[in-house]
């Protein structure tokens, strides 16, 4: 590592005047210093990886960027002009977009209206029809240059999420925007959209407009970005120029030591054990005509690994009986299983942890011990009347063991942050003995020390002689935590990946219905 | 009780203070037993109201359901000359089907509870009324049922024998809907449906219970108008009493979108919107203006209620984020 001097991979970089620059840039809330001293400077045509975990301060930066909220003291220098904090007006006007994780288009309506909303071309006339013609004309170039392949007409609601997010870029650059900010752009994005939005970004360096790329997800960071920047505690935690991104520096920066629980939770070399859960020939709504076989043995955690509508979470949907069974069988420990609603799966001890924690997983408006309590009703009650004390006895230890910070179990799971929300859900399901337990992308959107405690929790699960099946479109995730890695394609299992041919390379190839490459002749792919 | 029942109270007596300041009559016994007589029969339906709109749901048909149950009851006893504890099951087991059919149509087959029960009024009303030829149900000269009458309309130590049986029915409800693990289902199912079907809650169970508690009371209480007002035209009477149920729940801190509210709440509605009735008439208000008082109070209580609310939980958050000195912001 070559500290003090930057080295770039491109020096007409270093010779261009920053287009934003920040300095020693200060903000506190009541009680919270959200970001202490801060500077950095963002080039043109540079692409910035901003990282920290969550409440590092990067909403805070983004906020003062956005001119949503202004800070106590420093400046931000954009375009060569200092101000001492942004109106939403002068971050517009500067060219600073911004591209958020939760995209804000219209779904009803199309591409080219979604972009110009607001500022369509107008024929002349007191109507004030809105030019079509001259509107598709505007909006094609824009789509040409974010790569698109779909139709300026086509329904927002058609596009697949990348395609969103491209039709956001393009709103970016309708607006002549200098610098774009993503946002957790790729947290929900499947492995083959997650390239095509790399792709833009290079694109967009290289017609010189700056990008901050902020992401949870490293190595996209370190495929993409020329400089990283490291929030923590408000503060700038270092800079790493493009020869020294890599994932252990990145991460040792973000939580001030080298993290070692996801390489404990790949640990390998158990023998796994008998078959707990087999699906046969089963059929999801999202491919009725694809039968998917897949066997889950206790003991392990089996990767889940495929394109976003693959069919995963139809799968796991099914197999925890909130979608009903097109056919096929299902079998629990050798014996046929029946399962008509989440109830029933329930009762034989398969537990879902879904996607959708805040619609799905939890109830936001519950307190932590009544969400652990839920499920598991009748042995929190006696004679039908709810005994508030065994609910509390079975929170305090869940909240115990999984460390869930909070200031009581009575507190409202809304209030907690998202790693502590996946914790609950986790702990409803833990106080319950699980056989099967099925995770369906259980890190999204949780900060980095969270993540590894919910591996390690995985690990422990399987030590304990559960079946975990877990799905995940974080290609980090599925190769370091998982025992063997079942990739789907189109609705069915395209193919099981052992320890020894785990590589992205093979996930990748296995997900777009492709042979993967084995390392012994005899694969272990179907 | 929660503060929320407590501002309710505080506003009942105030009220209450106001009306016997102006006219002592409010608290003479005939008319407390009077008013307490109305608030047992609409609060026995409210009740039913409140536990669908917990869920979520609505149930509009139960004021054609009094109409259409009150007349079969009488023509059970009155022209068909049934024991009348035999009508009285019969009647109460009607309301638990029609509750059920509900339930079901709105859980199994998805239809929309406010299409299901609409229709439920548009129904029952139109059945009531062809039931009696568009006639009026009562009784002969001279019929008496000297025990039904005495439950119904009787008093025991000047207290209306409807009012105690509105009180036991309210500490069993109190009992189901806040300590019972399906009142806790049905909380669960106000908040997130679908979180609550993720924890392994048969929701579709649940929200038909909900339905047919609703049913039961209904008809309970159907039979308690029959008796009261002793003669039934089909065409209008118990019209609006749905309203009136589902005025008494908002009133009484209920959240049309479910999840929120307190049995003790929708009892206190019900006796805000029956002092109300009594204002009207004890402070010759024209009681064409009767409705317009009535919307006009519901409509204050609920806005001062929900700006409170904000107010709260601005507070809340302020006081939070000052304690939060050391600790990391929540995300």
């Amino acid at each position: 590592m070559n500290n003090g001097v930057m080295n770039y991979s491109d020096p007409s970089i270093v010779q261009s005047a920053p287009f934003l620059s920040l300095e020693a840039v200060r903000k506190t809330y009541p009680g919270v210093v959200a970001l202490d001293g801060f500077s950095m400077q963002v080039r043109p045509g540079e692409v910035i990886g901003l990282v920290g975990e969550n409440g590092a301060g990067k909403s805070t930066l983004m906020k003062i960027l956005g001119g949503v909220t202004r800070p106590d003291s420093g400046t931000v220098t954009v375009d060569g002009v200092a101000h001492d904090g942004l109106t939403v007006e002068a971050s517009i006007g500067s060219g600073i977009a911004f591209v958020h994780q939760e995209l804000n288009l219209f779904e009803n309506l199309d591409v080219a209206a979604n972009i110009f909303f607001g500022r369509e071309p107008l024929k002349a006339g007191p109507l004030r029809l809105v030019d079509r013609a001259k509107l598709r004309e505007m909006v094609a170039p824009l789509l040409k240059r974010v790569g698109a392949n779909f139709s300026t007409d086509a329904p927002v609601a058609s596009l697949s999420l990348a395609q969103q997010q491209m039709v956001e870029i393009a709103k970016a650059l309708s607006i002549k925007a200098r610098l774009v900010i993503l946002d957790e752009p790729t947290s929900s994005l499947p492995i083959a959209e997650t390239e095509k939005l790399l792709d833009v970004i290079k694109g967009l360096r290289a017609e010189g407009i700056s990008v901050i790329f902020i992401s949870h997800r490293l190595h996209e960071v370190e495929r993409v970005a020329d400089r990283v920047v490291v929030l923590r505690d408000g503060m700038l935690a270092g800079t790493l120029p493009k020869s020294d991104i890599n994932h252990d520096q990145m991460v040792k920066l973000m939580i001030g030591r080298m993290l070692k629980e996801r390489e404990k939770a790949a640990e390998a070399g158990r023998a796994p054990g008998g078959v707990a859960l087999s699906a046969t020939a089963v059929r999801t709504s999202a491919y009725p005509d694809h039968p998917v076989d897949l066997e889950l043995r206790r003991g392990e955690i089996l990767g889940l690994a495929g394109l976003v509508g693959s069919g995963r979470t139809e799968l796991a949907r099914v197999l925890f009986g909130i979608d009903e069974r097109l056919g096929g069988s299902v079998a629990l420990d050798g014996k046929a299983l029946n399962v008509g609603s989440a109830a029933d799966a329930v009762a034989s001890g398969i537990f879902l942890v879904p996607e959708d924690r805040k619609l799905t997983g939890i109830l936001l408006d519950l307190s932590i011990a009544q969400n652990i309590s839920l499920p598991n009703m009748p042995a929190h009650a006696k004679r039908s009347l709810v005994s508030t004390s065994a609910e509390l006895a079975t929170a305090e230890k869940q909240k115990k063991d999984l460390g869930i910070k909070a200031p009581s179990v009575l507190t409202r799971t809304g209030t907690l942050s998202g790693g502590n929300q996946q914790k609950v859900v986790l702990a409803k399901w833990l106080a319950m003995n699980p056989k099967v337990m099925i995770l369906d992308e259980p890190t999204r959107g949780i900060d980095i020390g969270a993540k590894a405690e919910i591996y390690a929790l995985m690990r422990a699960l399987a030590d304990a002689g559960v079946a975990v099946l877990m799905i995940s479109s974080d290609m980090e995730e599925v190769i370091g935590v998982s025992d063997r890695i079942a990739v789907m394609h189109e609705g069915q299992i395209s193919g099981i990946l052992d320890r020894d041919d785990f590589s992205q390379e093979n996930v990748l190839l296995l997900a777009v219905g492709k042979k993967p490459k084995l390392a012994q002749a005899a694969g272990g792919a179907q | 009780m929660s503060k929320k029942d407590l501002g309710l109270l505080v506003l009942i007596l105030v009220v209450g203070a106001v009306v016997t300041a102006i006219n002592p009559r409010f608290l003479s016994t005939i008319n407390l037993a009077n008013t307490s007589n109305l608030v047992a029969l609409f609060g026995i339906l409210s009740i039913g109201q409140a536990f669908v709109i917990i869920t979520g749901g609505i149930e509009l048909s139960v004021g054609s359901l009094i109409a259409l149950l009150g007349t079969l009851f009488i023509d059970f006893i009155a022209v068909r000359e049934m024991d009348w504890p035999l009508a009285f099951v019969l009647i109460i087991v009607l309301g638990a089907i029609i509750g059920f059919v509900h339930g079901w149509l709105i859980t199994r087959l998805k239809m929309q509870p406010f299409v299901v029960t609409l229709c439920g009024l548009l129904i029952y009303r139109g059945v009531a009324r062809f039931y009696t030829a568009d006639g009026t149900a009562g009784f002969a000269f001279g019929q008496n049922f000297p025990d039904l009458e005495f439950l119904t309309a009787g008093r025991s130590g000047g207290l209306p024998n409807s009012f105690i049986a509105l009180i036991v029915i309210a500490i069993v409800m109190w009992v189901v809907l806040h300590r019972s693990v399906f009142g806790r289902y049905l909380y669960a199912i106000g908040k997130n449906e679908e979180a609550a079907k993720y924890s392994g809650i048969r929701t579709g169970r649940v929200v038909i219970a909900a339905y047919v508690i609703c049913g039961v009371l209904t008809a309970l209480s159907a039979i308690y108008f029959a008796m009261y007002t002793r003669s039934i035209s089909p065409a209008s009477h118990g019209q609006f009493y749905e309203l009136y149920a589902i005025a008494a729940a908002v009133l009484g801190g209920f959240s049309l979108r479910g999840g929120e509210g307190s049995l003790v709440g929708v009892i206190l509605g019900t006796v805000l919107l029956q002092e109300l009735q009594n204002l009207v008439n004890l402070l010759g208000i024209p009681s064409s203006l009767n409705f317009a008082v009535m919307g006009g109070v519901i409509l204050i209580g609920v806005l001062v209620d929900q700006q409170w609310g904000v107010f709260r939980a601005r507070r809340r958050m302020m006081e939070a984020s000052r304690r939060n000195v050391a600790g990391a912001p929540a995300e």
